[in-house]
């Protein structure tokens, strides 16, 4: 009697473990769905953030110009502190010519991307997603709806805008101000060959091979990670709990997100699957 | 904020983004020299191609007139069959002499092209009859060991 009465505790357990797995995964798929939904009607809605540009070129300033200092400044010190590691390993094998080449592949491939893309997420993207989320606590959204104007038209699809036009721009400055860095303390400092480091740069670095497809990778991050936080704004629960935890989820998914597509599109581009 | 002054911002803001990327493409990227005409296609077969890898710069007394678009293996004669994308604007006569050679100790590999004394040019298909293969390090150990072996007066072996 005892025994069967084990077996059936031990039973239920396993099968609420089983229960609430089988309901996160649905959660998850409900919310893609969801999300992707939302992305269908931004991008179908998003004719005024584009025939009322201002209210885009606002959030391009909060999103992009903003974000313009901690992007040129970490760009800086991501370059110098390569030239300073890449000269440190090329020269034992006497190659420190190559760190021009050095520098550039790994800042223009995948460095200039995926830091500028983190560093987005964790500036624009939580600010997206709290003042979304506010907007949403405090029923500005509802009172916009009230007065007949579309919340996803005049307050999301600008942000979500803005969010894809800067994201490529910053990726640039940031590979650029790291190409410099590697200049600033390979050559300047160090005294590596300054015209082996621009020439071999120039040879091993290829405009379609790297550089588009460095683009290409900061624009599905600068998508991605608009699209995370304008949807986790728009989602959040309308308490200031709600709109901490919805701020702190774009920064997580959207970092873990960059992280993981940053693999496969590498993946695709660089080995040619 | 002032609307003008926030127009103001967000255009350098782009231009600095434009200007970065064109610095890029420019300055840090080969976009400048690899405007190259795509002319004619020219293969060649080797017995070894080493370490020859696609898209490896082909090149004629260190300038570079082409590159390799495809490598592939010939069932038929055993070779490695090497196929160039040539500039249109070079053109090389037929008895041209093709090179697996090394830029530096451990540098890339690059096809070498001597052009030959032919009065005709090679045309778009043609192929390279003349080639000599990459070096191979340890072909090249061997031989060396083997022609020192074989003189009379070598050293005793060390026992």
């Amino acid at each position: 009697m005892k025994r069967i009465c084990w077996g059936v505790a031990v039973l239920d357990l396993g099968v609420r473990a089983l229960r609430l797995m089988g309901r996160k995964v649905v959660n998850a798929v409900w919310r893609l769905g969801f999300a992707s939904r939302f992305l269908a009607t931004i991008i179908l809605s998003s004719g005024m953030a584009f025939q009322r540009i201002g209210l885009t070129i606002r959030q391009v300033y909060f999103a992009g110009v903003l974000s313009l200092i901690i992007i040129l400044v970490s760009g800086l010190f991501v370059g110098m502190v390569l030239g300073l590691q890449g000269y440190d390993t090329l020269q034992r094998y006497g190659s420190s010519e190559a760190l021009g080449v050095l520098v550039a592949l790994s800042l223009v491939r995948e460095l200039g991307p995926v830091v500028a893309a983190l560093l987005f997420a964790s500036r624009a993207g939580s600010a997206i997603t709290a003042e979304i989320g506010l907007m949403k606590t405090t029923e500005q959204l509802s009172a916009m709806e009230m007065m007949a104007v579309n919340p996803i038209a005049r307050v999301v699809a600008p942000r979500f805008w803005a969010g894809v036009i800067s994201m490529p721009l910053l990726a640039a400055l940031f590979s650029a101000m790291g190409v410099l860095g590697g200049y600033l303390v390979g050559v300047v400092l160090i005294g590596a060959d300054e015209g082996s480091f621009w020439s071999q740069m120039q040879a091993a670095v290829d405009f379609r091979e790297d550089i588009v497809n460095g683009v290409i990778k900061s624009f599905v991050f600068g998508l991605t990670i608009s699209w995370i936080a304008v949807f986790e704004g728009f989602d959040a629960d309308p308490t200031a709990e709600g709109v901490s935890g919805a701020t702190t989820r774009t920064v997580v998914i959207s970092s873990l997100s960059v992280l993981a597509l940053d693999f496969v599109l590498t993946a695709f581009m660089f080995r040619g699957f | 904020m002032n609307r003008t002054l926030l127009d103001l911002w967000v255009g350098l803001f782009v231009a600095m983004g434009l200007s970065a990327l064109l610095f890029l493409a420019l300055k840090v990227g080969n976009l400048s020299s690899t405007t190259y005409s795509q002319g004619y296609v020219l293969t060649a077969n080797f017995d070894n191609i080493g370490g020859l890898k696609v898209r490896a710069p082909v090149k004629s007394a260190g300038v570079v007139v082409g590159r390799v678009t495809g490598i592939d293996y010939d069932n038929q004669t055993f070779q490695a069959r090497v196929v160039m994308s040539m500039d249109a604007r070079f053109k090389f006569p037929k008895d041209t002499f093709a090179n697996i050679l090394t830029s530096g100790l451990l540098g890339e590999q690059y096809i070498g092209l001597d052009p030959g004394g032919d009065t005709e040019n090679l045309a778009s298909g043609d192929a390279i009859k003349k080639t000599q293969s990459a070096v191979v390090l340890e072909q090249l150990i061997g031989q060396f060991l083997f022609s020192k072996a074989a003189e009379p007066n070598a050293p005793p072996a060390v026992k």
